[in-house]
């Protein structure tokens, strides 16, 4: 329903019409005052959609967006305890066979997009076309029209306390992978405590990566969550789906959670192509209500994993999935989601460690660089929604990462940092039971300390607006 | 000059009027849960972003998803509800409602709203009951007294058992709790809309609460818009016990009152009538 078109909100068809009509409208005017200054350098592809939406339970249920997310892709509380409870509303209408058979929970994903990345003090050769050097410090960007991945969503349940999801994702060339495939058995002799779900799936965190609310390509990852080091080997991403299990829990209302996930050390690749290691990962969290403001949640998570250094080879090459000589690093933190009305916070905060061996990418039957001690670092950001309405959020960001311990000895304390910055709005003037449209613009910069060429910080930067939809 | 001032004052007059009026309005569309005072205003921002799509812009259980629902969303402008504490034909109190939404519908769409914060819930409260002027006019009724359960017996789950068979529970109901009586199947509620007696062979959950007092609530409130009556008039408080304690044997749930039944039956089936038209008993 259209909230700000009264007149047509009876009229399905009118008011998507009138929505459309305006989006277009409006969307041409910003790509014509902001659009053409710049061909594109290389081919930029936007990473593959992050973010879970699914209209295929607003079909089968009814509801609309805004039942589950405060603004989708995000959950809200309903949604959480939808989630947790095994994607079911616990009405006795959950299984398969009180659908109509007509019905299949499948949707699709996809965001037609213009977009301008930017990064400043890239080395490039003096004279185009002639390699150098010499080489001369500039500015790099590109822009242009594009498309995001697309996700071909599926997820509901199997029956009664058996839930799934399996989520094909490709790249905006249409390269497929599976970013989440798992079953869940929920309620293990009927009880909300005990759900286990083996595949691949997100890592339980409080605040989601795959359901943010940024879309940009310096915006839309969460840097605390894949920040790594100069040289580190470490493949780990908190944002990335891992393979494995998870025993998860919850109270009635899904105000108190918790989770344990034992994981392959592959950081969800699939053909094991590391080691035979597994990581383990933890979290628990406790909402409150606030009364007038809202639902106020807290929580702790740990990830403990540890990577190979090494492989077995043939002809010096690495036999995949033998690696050896596992080298740990952990991450540990704490993070909220608070409510004040219509605005939402959601502050992080993680403290991470690399051995040294991982830090440095010495294989552990090798000799370490002199000096050389374990990476450690800090990361920590705050998020800000404002819900206007459900059809209208304004999103911010400040992130920023920090060394305190530089892994080879001499390396200045500050290589590395981050300071990542993000602003942008989503309308929905399509929010109805069957499909969603977002009209989504962001804008985002992020500034590395050290990365420069000759020297000096980095500052990497994306415009972003694109047609945000799922049916 | 002088009509400029009239007509200057007559205008302002005018708005502390319908200032006046929009608050005396505005006052009246509260709830009261538990020391938590939901507010219409409030409530119908949550309305419109949980419930709106099934039960309507105007609460009139016509919202867009309203056609593909069975059974139908609630319409609020009739001030007809299910479940209360309520006698029948009176409004529902406030704690009612809210617990209504919180805990949801079996087998109907209407999921359990508990994970939303207690002064949503109470705003939605508010915000429903400005659907039908009814509130504006009535005032809920007093709750109906539930007495503590009485100790299970057998002889109370057989006195159960015979009220089922004089109250004529098993023509709707049938003679085993199936919902599969001889008038099952012309059954309607309020709107003429086909509507199905409980199964208490399913084993779920009543539309109305889970506990044996939920159940007795049920018996002596009815569930007004459905052919559910009240019996409060027609058995004794303790008899809404005997009939709950016999309800209960025919769910497929661990329940003291099972395993006592299934004890006694193995013993002395042969002493029962069954359950029916025409046995007298």
């Amino acid at each position: 329903m259209n909230w700000w078109f009264p007149q047509v909100v009876r009229g399905a068809r009118s008011s998507w019409c009138m929505s459309a009509a305006v989006t277009v409208a409006c969307l041409s005017v910003a790509l014509a005052l902001s659009g053409g200054r710049s061909k594109a350098y290389t081919a930029y592809s936007l990473a593959v959609h992050k973010t879970k939406a699914i209209p295929a339970f607003a079909r089968k249920y009814g509801l609309p967006c805004s039942a589950c997310h405060t603004a989708w892709p995000e959950l809200n509380a309903f949604g959480q305890a939808f989630r947790d409870r095994g994607y079911q509303l616990g009405n006795d209408r959950d299984s398969p066979i009180w659908q109509n058979p007509s019905y299949i929970p499948v949707t699709f994903r996809i965001t037609p997009n213009w977009h301008r990345e930017g990064a400043t003090k890239q080395r490039l050769d003096a004279t185009p076309g002639v390699a150098g050097p010499p080489f001369v410090s500039g500015t790099v960007t590109q822009s242009g029209f594009d498309l995001s991945g697309m996700d071909l969503w599926t997820a509901g349940t199997i029956f009664k306390d058996i839930s799934f999801v399996l989520l094909p994702s490709s790249d905006n060339t249409g390269a497929f992978h599976f970013e989440s495939a798992f079953v869940r058995f929920d309620n293990l002799g009927h009880n909300r405590w005990l759900n286990l779900k083996a595949g691949k799936f997100e890592l339980d965190n409080l605040v989601s990566e795959k359901r943010f609310l940024f879309l940009s390509g310096q915006g839309g990852i969460y840097q605390s969550y894949h920040f790594l080091p100069g040289g580190d080997m470490n493949d780990f991403g908190m944002g990335d789906n891992q393979l494995g299990a998870e025993l998860s829990g919850h109270s009635e209302n899904s105000y108190t959670r918790y989770g344990v996930a034992v994981l392959s050390s592959t950081d969800g690749a699939v053909n094991l192509p590391a080691n035979q290691g597994y990581d383990t990962y933890f979290t628990v969290s406790q909402a409150i209500d606030a009364g007038k403001l809202g639902i106020e949640r807290v929580g702790a998570y740990g990830y403990f994993g540890h990577r190979p250094t090494y492989f077995q080879t043939d002809s010096g090459v690495p036999i995949p999935g033998t690696g050896t000589g596992n080298k740990p690093f952990y991450r540990i933190g704490v993070a909220g989601d608070f409510f004040f009305g219509d605005f939402e916070l959601l502050p992080l905060y993680m403290h991470a460690s690399d051995d040294k061996f991982l830090a440095t990418s010495t294989p552990a039957n090798a000799t370490l660089p002199a000096g050389a001690q374990n990476a450690v670092w800090n990361a920590s950001f705050l998020e800000a929604h404002y819900y206007v309405s459900p059809q209208l959020v304004f999103t911010g960001r400040f992130e920023t990462v920090r060394m305190s311990q530089q892994a080879v000895a001499g390396t200045p304390g500050d290589l590395g940092n981050v300071d990542a910055y993000s602003g942008g709005v989503r309308w929905y003037p399509i929010m109805f039971s069957r499909a969603g449209l977002s009209w989504h613009t962001e804008v985002s910069a992020v500034r590395t300390r050290g990365a420069a060429f000759p020297t000096g910080d980095v500052w990497t930067s994306s415009v972003f607006t694109g047609l945000d939809f799922d049916f | 000059m002088r009509l400029h001032a009239r007509g200057v004052a007559l205008v302002s007059s005018l708005g502390v009027l319908l200032a006046a009026g929009g608050t005396t309005v505005g006052s009246a569309q509260e709830s009261h849960v538990d020391g938590v005072t939901g507010h219409a205003a409030a409530g119908k921002k949550v309305y419109r972003r949980y419930c709106m799509l099934c039960h309507g812009p105007d609460g009139d259980g016509a919202g867009e998803n309203a056609m593909w629902i069975d059974p139908k969303p609630r319409d609020f402008t009739l001030a007809v509800f299910k479940c209360r504490s309520t006698p029948t034909g009176t409004l529902p109190t406030d704690e009612d409602l809210l617990n209504a939404m919180s805990r949801g519908f079996v087998t109907t769409n209407m999921p359990p709203w508990l994970p939303l914060s207690r002064q949503n819930r109470a705003d939605v409260v508010a915000y429903i009951k400005t659907f039908s002027p009814k509130w504006k006019t009535k005032t809920a009724g007093t709750p109906v007294p539930v007495p503590p359960e009485p100790a299970l017996t057998i002889q109370s789950i057989l006195h159960g058992r015979d009220l089922y068979q004089k109250m004529e529970c098993w023509k709707c109901h049938g003679s085993k709790g199936h919902g599969d009586g001889p008038s099952a199947a012309t059954l309607t509620d309020n709107k003429d809309l086909p509507i199905r007696p409980y199964d208490f062979s399913s084993g779920s959950r009543f539309k109305c609460g889970i506990t044996n007092r939920d159940l007795y609530k049920i018996f002596m409130t009815g569930l007004d818009g459905t052919p559910m009556p009240s019996f409060a008039d027609d058995i004794k408080p303790e008899e809404g016990w005997d009939l709950v304690h016999f309800l209960r044997t025919l769910q497929p749930l661990d329940t003291p009152e099972l395993a006592l039944w299934r004890g006694w039956f193995a013993s002395h089936a042969g002493e029962l009538k069954p359950i029916g038209p025409g046995t007298g008993q």
